[in-house]
């Protein structure tokens, strides 16, 4: 094979991911089968070779906990909002596509910004430009020059918080200096 | 199954039912979303928002129903994999149905893709037809100095 190999370190949240998918299928975590998930999610993981995704390294669980907690927040908000949407406005809801370009470059990032925003309320990723990484948003809700603005700030504030989480060091205090500045 | 049920019971029967309806009404509002809303984009968004809530609360229900924890993780992980499946089918749909006939773009009030898409046309069709001589017109060039400083402002904050 000509591909490089990963480290297992790199490799082992994929793994884990795995075993915990096997054991939650079987319902039955009991050592046997957490043994029995782990060869076979090694097993995938050789034949089924994949690109490895890039990590950061870095996991800020106590950014992650009031993340999670504001993302389900959201993503029933989001329910309700189009829901009045839906049964109050109807055709007559004003639509506009807005360019964010963002900060990271990395792809786990660039993705994770992208799912999350699919999921909250007004907005919905209809393309992506890697190399500038920029988003492309159709957005629900949006008249004017101010609404564009305010929809560039809120996706910018998620790919900050997201940054705090799990973003690269680089990346975090360039997003301090751009606080202090 | 006891005679007298406790107010434990009672509790769990009483959420798990609001869940219920509530998840119900979701998948409602989605359906409502779907013939209610004009253009393809913005039924997407019915499409994909008011399901994932519905479907947690409805796997909420049978998580408090069951009353195994063995159940969690199953319920846990085909919401996950909603999660992850639903912005990219979305994303997708959405990025076909913006190059066709099904965005009515006089609905947008604004639009900033529209240029991009049509530098991208022009720059494949250009490839395809090998005429390295076509004169650049000024909109063109004005799309270039766009995306370039656009891909500057990006790339600062990682330096």
């Amino acid at each position: 094979m000509s591909r490089q190999r990963v480290s297992l370190r790199q490799e082992l949240p994929l793994l884990v991911w795995l075993v915990v998918v096997w054991c939650a299928l079987w319902q039955d975590f009991s050592p046997g089968n957490l043994l029995f998930g782990a060869l076979i999610s090694v097993a995938v993981a050789r034949m089924f070779y994949l690109p490895p995704v890039e990590l950061s390294g870095r996991f800020n669980i106590l950014h992650a906990i009031p993340f999670a907690l504001m993302f389900l927040a959201r993503v029933m908000a989001a329910s309700f909002q189009v829901m009045y949407f839906a049964v109050v406005r109807g055709p007559r809801v004003s639509k506009a596509v807005v360019a964010v370009p963002l900060r990271s470059h990395q792809d786990l990032l660039v993705t994770a910004t992208g799912h999350v925003l699919s999921l909250i309320p007004g907005s919905l990723v209809v393309e992506v430009d890697r190399s500038s990484s920029t988003l492309y948003l159709h957005t629900l809700n949006v008249d004017d020059a101010d609404g564009v603005a305010k929809v560039r700030r809120e996706v910018r504030d998620i790919e900050a918080r997201l940054i705090r989480i799990m973003g690269t060091r680089e990346e975090l205090e360039a997003l301090q200096q751009e606080a202090t500045a | 199954m006891n005679p007298e049920p406790s107010t434990v019971d009672i509790v769990i029967d009483a959420v798990s039912a609001v869940f219920m309806v509530v998840g119900a009404l979701m998948s409602l509002a989605a359906a409502i979303g779907l013939l209610r809303f004009p253009d393809l984009l913005t039924r997407m968004h019915a499409a994909t928002k008011p399901q994932v809530l519905g479907l947690f609360l409805l796997l909420a229900s049978i998580g408090l129903q069951m009353r195994t924890f063995w159940v969690w993780p199953v319920l846990l992980v085909a919401w996950l994999f909603q999660l992850l499946t639903v912005p990219v089918s979305a994303h997708m749909v959405g990025r076909a149905g913006y190059r066709t006939k099904h965005l009515h773009r006089e609905m947008l009030t604004t639009d900033e893709l529209e240029a991009v898409v049509q530098a991208a046309t022009q720059a494949a069709r250009e490839d395809s037809a090998d005429s390295p001589h076509t004169p650049m017109t000024a909109e063109d060039a004005e799309i270039e100095s766009d995306a370039e400083s656009a891909a500057e402002s990006v790339g600062k904050p990682t330096e």
